[in-house]
């Protein structure tokens, strides 16, 4: 994570909330999978083999797509102490592979509000304000409807 | 190839033991098998001890220490919630490789209260209620809402399965609670992850089963009266999906597992006579229905619906009450199960008992996954 790490005397950037979401020093924030050439496979987080496959010498790295469709869902209305509910738990599929799970926001968390296939974009936004032991604020991903 | 046989079973009451020890608990489980067998511990020639919570902490040795230090061989497994279904069948397989006559094995648990699950953990922050949820509630949530994208399968739905083994358990006093729960009550209840309610979570017990399991040469010598029969013993892990990554599959390997022990017992799902499946939440029991084989994909919800796999149903299913009401001791419920299927083809389930039962399943899934099925048959 060296691309994230601030220069003396500038103000540090988010760090990414996992390491498959990267955040180039221009452009937009996006998130990257690993896909194997050999049976087309997507992975997320870095990997050398295909867990599907078995391939060793098969991985690239893709940027993974912002568009994509609800899969499955739960309405979480009791957590881990000290988590805000309720909250919508989201699977996504994405366009062009890759499936994600995360929140769903910008929508009620109302099973009657909510269907399957529905599209949905992801989005990059702060990390609910959640800070590490070093003070650090982290850039997280969410899925909102489309359109 | 010669069979493997049970010759004693039984599991403690499931409840509530903060007083008690790990190895107090498999214990009284392990002397009550061996009683149920006309057994001693000296006979036994190895020991398969099965618990979660104390993985690194050698429960088996501890086991012996309390009941009898033979100085046999102990092997302790750790597999999830398939923990004790595996060192049952590690007991199974050393039988089977020719290696001993008699084999102990013991499941064994002491739970918290509370939701079970990944709490996030790991560098940087908690990526619960950021990243969707990891708690196990939600996880089996997500797993059943699968079902219902594909099927149409409803919340109502769904709940029935746990108004059905709330049902069973009233007739079983080994479970944890016999209390009635009518389909308001539990639709009705605190919602923990849409759509499971509190009332279609596993309840977090302490518990311990065990098992006395012996070569078939050993049993007809000690003789095969209330001797149940091992069809099949089989075990697996989740072969590659493509949503693994953000949604543990339970549904792969148990087909895998399911297709493996029809093959093995050579029986099919038409055969069993009753199931005791992996209810960890009431969605999850509705998923197995069809990665068991015991109604077509897609009729999950119809088959609740039409009652079948209730006491006096098609194929009965979780009839102790499941994980649902009788209790999910992780380490003990493989084991539980076993002592389930083996006393209804005993006939010695009394109030709940499946008539005429012949052929039972059993079916476990560790998170991560592993899947056990066994497959038991009835002596003549």
């Amino acid at each position: 994570m060296a691309e994230n790490t601030p220069a003396e005397g500038e103000t540090p950037g988010p760090l990414p909330v996992v390491d498959y979401l990267k955040i180039p020093e221009s452009g937009d924030p996006y998130l990257e999978g690993h896909r194997c050439s050999g049976c087309q496979s997507t992975f997320l987080g870095e990997r050398s083999i295909c867990s599907n496959c078995g391939a060793r010498d098969k991985m690239g790295t893709v940027r993974l797509s912002t568009q994509g469709t609800l899969y499955a869902f739960s309405i979480v209305c009791r957590s881990f102490p000290g988590i805000e509910v309720p909250y919508v738990s989201a699977i996504v599929d994405l366009e062009d592979g890759g499936t994600l799970k995360g929140n769903l926001i910008n929508i009620d968390p109302d099973p009657e509000k909510i269907s399957f296939g529905m599209p949905v974009e992801v989005v990059f936004k702060d990390a609910l304000g959640r800070k590490d032991r070093d003070g650090n604020s982290y850039l997280s991903y969410f899925f909102q409807p489309r359109g | 190839m010669s069979d493997v046989y049970i010759l004693g079973t039984d599991m403690i009451k499931f409840g509530r033991f903060p007083d008690r020890s790990v190895p107090s608990l498999g214990a009284e489980a392990a002397l009550m098998a061996l009683d149920d067998a006309n057994l001693n511990i000296h006979q036994m020639e190895a020991l398969c001890c099965g618990n979660l919570g104390q993985a690194g902490a050698m429960v088996g040795q501890r086991i012996l220490q309390e009941i009898g230090q033979t100085g046999i061989p102990v092997v302790n497994t750790a597999n999830a919630c398939a923990t004790g279904a595996t060192a049952f069948r590690e007991a199974w397989m050393s039988i089977k490789a020719g290696i001993y006559d008699l084999v102990l094995a013991v499941g064994v648990e002491q739970m918290g209260k509370g939701l079970l699950g990944g709490a996030g953990g790991g560098k940087g922050i908690p990526k619960e209620g950021l990243l969707g949820s990891q708690t196990m509630p939600a996880v089996f949530a997500e797993a059943g809402m699968e079902h219902s994208n594909k099927y149409g399968t409803t919340f109502e739905q769904f709940a029935k399965v746990s108004v059905k083994n709330h049902h069973h358990s009233t007739l079983n006093p080994k479970a944890m609670y016999q209390i009635e729960t009518p389909l308001e009550t539990v639709m009705n209840a605190e919602m923990i992850a849409y759509p499971n309610t509190k009332l279609m979570c596993s309840v977090n017990v302490d518990g311990a089963a065990a098992a006395v399991l012996a070569s078939e040469k050993k049993a007809k010598e000690l003789g095969l009266g209330r001797a149940v029969r091992i069809k099949a013993s089989v075990l697996t892990s989740d072969p590659w999906q493509e949503r693994d990554l953000v949604m543990p599959d339970v549904n792969s390997c148990t087909r895998l597992a399911a297709k493996t022990a029809y093959e093995m017992a050579g029986v099919g799902p038409e055969d069993v006579n009753l199931v005791e499946l992996h209810d960890c939440f009431a969605t999850a029991e509705i998923l197995h229905y069809e990665n068991l084989g015991l109604c077509g994909d897609g009729e999950a919800g119809r088959m609740i619906d039409e009652g079948e796999t209730a006491l006096g149903g098609r194929v009965p299913v979780n009839v102790s009450g499941g994980l649902l009401s009788k209790g999910h001791p992780l380490g003990a419920t493989g084991i539980a199960n076993i002592y389930e299927v083996s006393t209804h083809l005993r006939g010695e389930a009394g109030e709940r008992q499946v008539e005429n039962a012949r052929i039972g399943m059993t079916h476990v899934i560790g998170l991560g996954s592993a899947c056990a099925i066994h497959v038991l048959e009835k002596v003549d």
